[in-house]
Parts: structure tokens; sequence; C-alpha cells
């Protein structure tokens, strides 16, 4: 489709969700996680609200397991734009509240981000916080609310939700309870990178084709580094890869590709019968609800 | 083109599920893992796959028996990107299916060729009438159960065309399809061999919703006001929110309200560039050559409209959402899309039955109920009647304590 006014609606409806939420909330926070999603939300952001400054602070969750190009790219975007980031550590949450580490080969901390994330909330006062989660991505997300209303324990709980008519966004909330907030809910992956093309939106190299190191597990994947190390038994190559995804580099795998550019990412993309998360998550495909179990403990 | 959302309205009994995995499956929008895991779950010996499993929902739902109302499903063909908002079709989740019909531009009324229209079709047919959607699709399923004849879906036609006229639909055309076996769905089928029109999705990739705002009634609610407060942008002071109706350009002579005030559109700039007018669904920013004083939920209408009103009374459709029933007397919240005032609902005139499709008295009004009512707000409020302007005759009740949005109002 080379009809872009698809996508310009797309963008009026995340600027008309960013405004409703700055406007209805006394502490907004922007989830940052330096992968393709928040970094859209930033550029919607600022078309929300320019020249003026961003209304809230962007808040990375940090699980110690991040890629180095993501970390290097948030730094030089926060530092470009001159606004406020506040990174809170799960390697803290873990010591503070005893965690367990999930054992096993390619440990996540996907779950553990829960904590991290509450321990922001409540530290910070925060009582919305704006997520790049997307409808299409998983069953769990289908149904998710633009407002979704958790409970004092984070807790996404079912009948919490309210009915969402027309685009009539109502962020009223008891005391203790918070809101997330999902301005790209209808959008598509193919949707994010036809605009992030069209915008010509810099992302973290990470996402372009590049040679790693990478053992192979299932039929994914997985990139050697201080936290994957090598097995005598493991199969060890070196790939032309990118990321689809940016998450943990201990639970996200990369893809074979030789996709340089925006152009030949998409057609990439295009062509690939495997979703987003089936192909690039180790960690989803653990139960058949998985997301919803992580949804229902706080999770974003 | 414009993406196109609709509301496909039926039960699992007609094959709403099978019909929507079919359109998903057919124009190719399931991912293979996605498949891998409907495949494991299908049990059918034949092999094939149980396409209705597809919008099979949570966990949550199956093991309590819940249906956490609408779920969004989206796909793309060559011509055209659709949003379907997929609601439960029983009477108990009419909730449901009122907030899935709002805002779509098409409601698919599946019906069963066995059974022809039933108190069920009324139903939804009724609810996306009343919530302002234009066009409709009668989808006759089933026909491979009847022989595919001919005089099966003439009936049908004919039943709805003489009930049609009680309801706002513009556009209604009747397909008949096998959601099970593909017939009519994504292409013309040969079975069904006397039927020249097209097939249901060719038909959802051409049709036209697109509304003609008229040009009087430009409406526009400043949402939040962009005020830097910095050297560079000292005098800064501008309105941004969305264009809900018509259109703005500079140099217009605009009214706000509800303080009457007038002025003249300076500057509009869209995305940090000045452009030189502002129409439906977009986001900009408005700059008025006088300095007033307006606040989050002001209205900036052209300084000729007569139509709107401006005032703190109104009468209007209520749809009740809340397992609590409406208190008349109590003070509400209504938000107005960007206005939030108090609110009481005076007296309860009628409710409408949406089986019947005539008005009844009565004395309350429940969960799943729709009626009309009297409204007196603390404020006065610049909306328009929902028939006219529907972006900006609509607006949401919400329970004061607990912050739940319990109705739906539409102004009359």
């Amino acid at each position: 489709m080379q009809d872009h006014s698809y996508l310009t609606h797309l963008e009026d409806e995340a600027i008309y969700i960013l405004r409703e939420t700055a406007a209805q909330f006394e502490k907004p926070a922007l989830l940052f996680s330096g992968g393709k999603d928040s970094i859209l939300l930033v550029h919607l952001a600022l078309r929300a609200f320019r020249p003026g400054k961003l209304p809230f602070p962007l808040l990375h969750i940090d699980t110690g397991h991040n890629f180095p190009e993501a970390i290097a790219f948030r730094d030089q975007l926060v530092a470009d734009l001159g606004e406020r980031l506040i990174v809170e550590s799960v390697e803290d949450s873990i010591k503070r509240h005893h965690l367990k580490e999930t054992q096993g080969r390619f440990p996540s901390r996907n779950a553990l981000q829960t904590y991290a994330l509450l321990d922001a909330i409540a530290a910070n006062e925060f009582d919305a916080c704006i997520g790049g989660a997307r409808r299409d991505e998983e069953k769990a997300r289908a149904k998710e609310r633009i407002f979704s209303v958790r409970d004092d324990f984070g807790q996404w709980e079912p009948k919490l939700q309210r009915p969402e008519l027309w685009n009539i966004l109502n962020g009223k909330i008891q005391k203790h309870h918070n809101v997330r907030v999902f301005p790209i809910s209808n959008w598509t992956e193919l949707d994010v990178w036809n605009y992030i093309r069209l915008h010509n939106i810099a992302l973290p190299s990470l996402y372009f084709a590049h040679q790693r190191q990478c053992i192979v597990y299932q039929g994914k994947l997985v990139a050697t580094s201080p936290f994957i190390t090598p097995q005598p038994t493991d199969t060890v190559v070196h790939e032309w890869v990118r990321y689809r995804t940016v998450g943990d580099m201990t639970c996200t795998a990369a893809v074979p590709s030789k996709s340089t550019t925006l152009d030949e990412v998409i057609a990439e993309i295009v062509q690939t019968n495997i979703s987003e998360r089936g192909q690039t998550r180790l960690d989803d495909q653990v139960s058949e609800a998985a997301m919803e179990d992580r949804k229902k403990q706080g999770y974003f | 083109m414009h993406t196109l959302k609709f509301i496909t309205a039926g039960n699992v009994d007609d094959g709403k599920s099978t019909l929507i995995g079919r359109m998903l499956y057919d124009s190719q929008s399931i991912h293979t893992d996605q498949l891998g895991v409907i495949k494991q779950q299908s049990k059918l010996q034949t092999g094939e796959i149980d396409l209705s499993l597809i919008t099979d929902g949570l966990r949550a739902e199956r093991e309590q028996g819940i249906t956490i109302d609408v779920a969004y499903k989206y796909f793309a063909t060559n011509k055209r990107k659709f949003i379907i908002a997929d609601a439960p079709g029983h009477e108990q989740y009419t909730r449901n299916m009122i907030t899935g019909a709002s805002g779509a531009d098409l409601i698919v009324l599946l019906i069963d060729a066995r059974k022809g229209i039933t108190e069920q079709t009324k139903r939804h047919a009724s609810i996306g009438s009343l919530m302002g959607i234009k066009h409709a699709v009668v989808a006759i399923n089933k026909m491979d159960l009847v022989n595919n004849e001919q005089a099966v879906y003439e009936q049908i036609v004919s039943d709805f065309e003489t009930k049609k006229t009680e309801l706002n639909y513009k556009t209604v055309a009747y397909i008949p399809l096998s959601a099970l076996l593909g017939h009519n769905v994504v292409n013309n089928s040969g079975q069904i061999d006397w039927y020249e029109g097209m097939a249901l999705l060719p038909y959802l990739e051409q049709i036209s919703v697109a509304t003609e705002a008229s040009e009087k009634e430009a409406r526009f609610q400043v949402q939040w006001v962009i005020r830097p407060k910095d050297d560079a942008y000292h005098d800064y002071r501008g309105y941004a929110g969305m264009v809900l109706s018509g259109s703005y350009h500079v140099g217009q002579a605009v009214r706000v309200l509800p303080s009457g005030l007038e002025s003249h559109i300076k500057r509009i700039e869209r995305h940090q560039k000045n452009v030189q007018s502002a129409l439906t669904g977009q986001n900009v920013v408005l700059h008025l050559t006088d300095n007033l004083d307006i606040s989050r939920g002001d209205a900036i209408i052209k300084a000729d409209s007569q139509s709107i009103q401006n005032r703190q009374d109104a009468q209007s459709w209520l749809c009740w959402l809340d397992t609590a029933p409406l208190q008349l007397g109590k003070t509400y919240l209504l938000q107005h899309r960007f206005k939030t005032v108090r609110v009481k609902v005076q007296a309860l005139q009628r409710t409408w039955s949406i089986k019947e499709w005539h008005f009844e008295t009565a004395d309350s009004l429940k969960m799943n109920d729709i009626g009309q009512v009297s409204l007196r707000f603390s404020q006065p409020l610049a909306y328009d009647s929902f028939a006219d302007v529907a972006s900006n005759g609509c607006a949401i009740l919400i329970d004061d304590t607990n912050f739940n949005t319990v109705g739906a109002c539409m102004f009359l």
C-alpha cells in the first residue's frame, strides 16, 4: 500500500491519547526500553507536546541484561532531547525483595521486571505509565484497553476494566490504583516499521543486519554475551543477523538476515510468516497463557 | 483508503468465529506459529483446522465462563486495512456490543440461513443503528445447509428490507455465504451461482464510509494548552486538540464556548509546522488573535455556527453499562470528551426495547438497558445532537466514587 493515510490516522490517534494522558493524570511516565516501539512513542510524544517540554519523564526498567547498543542509543537520545530519564534497576529490586532468579540456560528477568516497575511506581508516585504494547502482539493483549486500570498490586483484573466508548478515555482512578496507557494499541508491527521509514526515525543498530557470534538453541539464534557463554555441546555459528525485537540479551533471539536498510527490513517482515514474539522470544512459549499470567501479576 | 473498523454481530452458533477465522486465514493474516497452536488444539479427525479457534479467548474467560468484552483483530489486504471489533452476541453482553459498536464504520449481521431473522438479529441491528453505524452487511451464513437455495436468501432479504425502515442504515448489502466452506467470503465461489453480487471481503474492501461533514458544524475542543514558559517561546500560547468535525482555516472568525467570547484564528500548527487549514481527525494547535482565558474542555467553533447547544440540560439516550442500576437524582460525572461536569439524571422518560423495537415505560434502567433521559449539568456544556455531529454529541457517565464508566450518552 503506497497510500500513507492510515499511518496519519494512527499517528493522530496516538497523539490524542498522549495528550489525554498528560491532561488527566498528575504524574505520568513513559516506559522506555530502547526498543523500536518505545522509540516510536518518544517520537509521537514530541509531536504531541513540542515546543513545550514533555509533561512526563522517560522511565527505563533496567534488567541489567540489556544490549549495550540499546543503552547507548537511549543515553544519546535523552541527551539530544534534553528530557528527563529515570532508570529503575531490576538488580536493586532483586536485592531489596530477595527475589529468586529464574533458573536455566536463558534466564528471563521478564517476570522480575514487574517488581522494579512497581517499585518505580511507588517511589515516584506515578499514576499512569505509557507503554508501547500493541493489540496485535498476542491474544492476551487483544482485549487490552487504551487506559488499562491496575489495582494497588499492579494487577490486570479483567473485571476492573472499563468499557471504552468512542474515543472518550476515562482516566479517573481511586487512590493507589494506577493506569497503563497504550497509545499504539491499534498499530501492527508493519505499521510501526512503515511509520519509522516514512519519518526516517533513527533506531539502534541491532535492528539491522550485522555479524554476530550465536549459539543455535532449538532452531533459534542466541547471541553469545557476558550472560550466555557457549558450552562444549553447543553449536556456535558466526552469522549475519538482525533483531526483530529488542529485549534482554538472555532471552531474545536474533533472526538470520542481510537486511541493512529500512526498505530491506520491511520487505523481510512482509515475507515472513512467523509472528514477532514467536520468532524472537524464548520466554513466551513456556505456556500457552504465559503473557496472560504475567499481565495479571502486574507486568506491562 | 480509510481503515475500515467493523463489528461482527452474531453468536458462535451462527458461525461468527468461523467467519472471522476464515477472513483472517484466507487473507493470510495468521502467522504459522500461531497456526501451529491452533492446529494442536484442533481435534478434528479430518486433519482440517478449526478456524473458530483463531478467535478463541483468554484462559481466564474459559475458566470463569466470562467474556472480557471486545477483542480486536487486525488484518490487511492489498486494498485496505481492517479492524474487527469482535463482541459476544448474547443478550447479557449487550453492553459489550455497545462498546464494540461505538466508533465502528460498519456492522456485519450474521444470520443462520436455516433460522432466518431472529430476536438476536433484531437486537444487534437495533444497537448498531442506535450507535450511529451507517452501513450494514447482512451475511446469510450456512447457505450450504439449505442447498444454496435462492428462495431462502430472498425470503431473508425481504424480511430485513421491511424491518429496516425503522433503522438508520444508509446502505445494507445481503451476501449469501458459507464461512465453513469459504464460499463468498474472500472469493466468489461457483457454488451459489445465482448470486451476482460481491463476496464479503471484496465488498468490505471497496465500501466508502466517509461522512460528509457540514462545514458550519466545525467542532474543536481544547485538549491541552501548550505554554512552554521559556525564553524562546515566551509568548507562545497554543490550544492543542483534535478537529472533531468540519474544518478550520487561518483568519476564520471563531467563538469560544461556554464563555461566548469571539476572536480569529491567527495561526494553525500541525506537528510544529504552520498550515493554512485543519481537517476532521487532525491534531492541531490553534493560536487566536486575542488573549482569552481558555482552558481544557472549552469549545472553539465558527462564529456563525448555530446548531450547537450551550446549556445546562439535555435530553439524551442512555445505555446503562454497570451492574448497579441507574439511580435517579444521584450525582454522577459526565465526561464530554475533554470536559467533565457533574450531572444528575432527573427523569427516565422511556426505555427502548431492542428486541421488539418499540418504546416502553419503565421506572429503572439496569445493565444492558437503553432509555431516554433528562439530564442536568453542574455547568453549561457545548454539545450537539448525536444525529447531527456524532463526535460532539456523545459522552460517558462515570460513577463518582469508584470512577467506573457506567453509562453511554448520545444527546438527542
